[in-house]
């Protein structure tokens, strides 16, 4: 190796799992992620948590998965709304697969404070 | 029932084990052989001969074969296909009742239907394409520990495939240096990290030293990350004693997972290990060394999508498949029909993937494919396409040979990876916009931008996949 000066060193981060290691998603991205789910026929659905205890299997939900829900506009409201409720937590987007019994899209939309 | 009396001496095999008007039983396990005869050999011999051979007959009539109803064991040879392109082979498709294996035993499968038969004089060459297993069979098999619903559940990772690492150099580092190389890996955003396959217990490091500083790894970069990590700690051992210690000690530091190679382990070592795992609430990787000994010969041995059937009812959470990046389009068509044998609930006939039968898998979990070797960055966009996400991509070379080290190399990888799954999923063509989704997602990631740089050399090799993918 040359030389120190040319080399980054790497900060170990506190990341969230899927898209944990991209720049926070725009409303705009995130309209196009509750687009893709609603495509594939996926249940979207919201939980939240205080970061502290992130680390869960199992996160409080946002009263019920939307079954049967078309409406981007009102899928990106109710995570607005969890997001007033609860604005400490995390809120993550699921899209329930009931085929595969997983979950086809799963991620951050909004950060809390830790 | 017709009279039988008993007739001394050697018949042609075709007599009674050549029935092309059979209609094969959803219950037969059904097989499909390309066979090379020796010249002269008639077709129908050489199938009637593979049939027998692998089933209830030998070489001359014997009196005790009356004291049974050959007529209900006996394999049969039902039709008869050219190859296309290849005037010297012909495919044989054999059915066999499911009475002539023991149940969730592919030892016993394999042993009667590569048995002997391989040897056979008869024939120059015999390679064995593909099994349809009955799904009457496939519920006597335990089959993988977890499955891949369960795996995401267990470690939260959802929408996207998972990412990982062998650590390098394969041999001779000692343990603490080698769970530092781990850790490294972990706590720059890979899911998991593995042991080379001949990683197992050498002097330079035994077992049990590796497995407390990997777990040590594993935990420490868990509670910094704030995600769930694991290792595939090699438990392949000289005997299953061995095996099963190792592994009892890898579920003890903390691992959430294992590793096995299934071939040179053998497929007792390995269902058992499976069950072991079952029982335990331990994720298995299954490694392939030796694979290629027996499938890379055309006209010989047996073709990887029967080892890979054969491994997901013998039992494995995760099976290597080969990368396809950079290797022929044929290729990649056989390797997506074998990823979809290992992840599928029903896999229908498609001879343009090399399936020669509607496969039933029922209610059987899934495997992880495993995309691993020489592969970077620049190959991220085509990995996703052609894998999806339901597997696990593994940059060794591609996480270790970054400038800045291990954490940054993973963390390069982590972010080319989430930019895909994010552009795909807002409509993006990944591999014609490869450029611009990794370029874009460079700006916020230093560490990305230099990968890139790094490997920018191989980017030809990318472009061609290019290529063969817009077809």
């Amino acid at each position: 190796m040359k030389n120190g000066s040319t080399m980054g060193d790497y900060q170990t981060a506190q990341t969230l799992e899927t898209f944990g290691f991209l720049p926070k998603l725009t409303q705009d991205e995130i309209y196009d992620q509750i687009a893709y789910l609603i495509a594939n026929g996926w249940t979207p659905a919201i939980e939240h948590e205080h970061p502290s205890q992130a680390y869960n299997h199992y996160w409080t939900m946002w009263k019920l998965p939307f079954f049967g829900e078309q409406d981007l506009e009102a899928v990106a409201a109710e995570l607005e709304a969890c997001h007033r409720t609860y604005p400490d937590h995390h809120v993550r987007l699921i899209g329930y697969d009931n085929y595969t019994q997983s979950q086809g899209v799963c991620f951050v939309a909004i950060e809390g404070r830790a | 029932m017709a009279i039988k009396t008993y007739d001394a001496g050697v018949k042609e095999y075709r007599d009674m084990y050549w029935t092309p008007e059979y209609v094969p039983l959803d219950t037969d396990l059904l097989a499909c052989f390309k066979c090379t005869g020796q010249p002269g050999v008639p077709r129908e011999e050489v199938a009637a001969a593979v049939a027998a051979e692998s089933s209830t007959g030998t070489w001359s009539t014997v009196w005790s074969e009356l004291l049974t109803d050959l007529e209900y064991y006996k394999g049969r040879a039902y039709r008869i296909e050219d190859v296309p392109g290849d005037k010297e082979s012909f495919y044989a498709f054999v059915a066999y009742p499911i009475d002539l294996f023991e149940e969730g035993s592919i030892v016993n499968v394999l042993t009667s239907l590569v048995g002997n038969v391989f040897g056979f004089k008869a024939l120059r060459h015999l390679r064995l394409e593909d099994i349809r297993f009955p799904i009457a069979y496939i519920k006597t098999c335990n089959g993988p520990p977890a499955g891949i619903q369960l795996e995401r559940d267990r470690l939260n990772k959802y929408g996207r495939p998972m990412l990982g690492a062998t650590i390098k150099p394969k041999l001779g580092l000692s343990a603490k240096n080698y769970g530092r190389a781990v850790y490294e890996c972990l706590r720059g955003g890979l899911d998991m990290t593995k042991d080379d396959e001949n990683v197992n217990s050498q002097p330079f490091m035994r077992w049990r030293d590796r497995f407390e500083f990997v777990g040590e790894a594993i935990q420490k970069a868990q509670a910094e990350t704030g995600e769930r990590k694991g290792h595939y700690l090699n438990v392949t051992a000289p005997d299953p004693e061995q095996m099963y210690e190792r592994a009892e000690f890898a579920k003890e530091v903390g691992s959430p997972i294992i590793m096995h190679d299934f071939i040179t382990g053998g497929f007792t070592a390995n269902t058992g290990l499976a069950k072991w795992c079952r029982k335990n609430g331990m994720l298995l990787h299954i490694h392939r060394a030796m694979h290629a000994v027996i499938d890379r010969h055309p006209k010989h041995g047996i073709h990887f999508r029967v080892l890979a059937k054969c491994l997901r009812l013998s039992g494995g959470d995760h099976l290597h498949t080969g990368t396809v990046v950079g290797k022929l389009e044929g290729d990649r068509q056989s390797t997506l029909g074998y990823v979809d044998q290992l992840r599928e609930s029903f896999v229908p006939e498609d001879r343009s993937r090399g399936v020669f039968f509607d496969q039933d898998w029922g209610s059987m979990p899934g495997v992880m494919a495993v995309a691993s070797g020489g592969i970077h960055v620049w190959h991220m966009p085509a990995l996703l396409t052609i894998f999806g996400d339901d597997s696990m991509l593994q940059f060794g070379g591609g996480t270790q040979g970054h400038p800045w080290g291990n954490a940054a190399g993973a963390a390069a990888n982590r972010v080319a990876l989430e930019a895909c799954v994010k552009a795909r999923n807002q409509g993006r063509e990944l591999e014609k916009e490869a450029r611009d989704i990794l370029t874009e997602a460079a700006r916020h990631s230093p560490e990305l931008a230099i990968a890139m740089e790094t490997w920018k050399e191989i980017k030809f090799e990318f472009d061609t996949v290019d290529k063969l993918d817009a077809a």
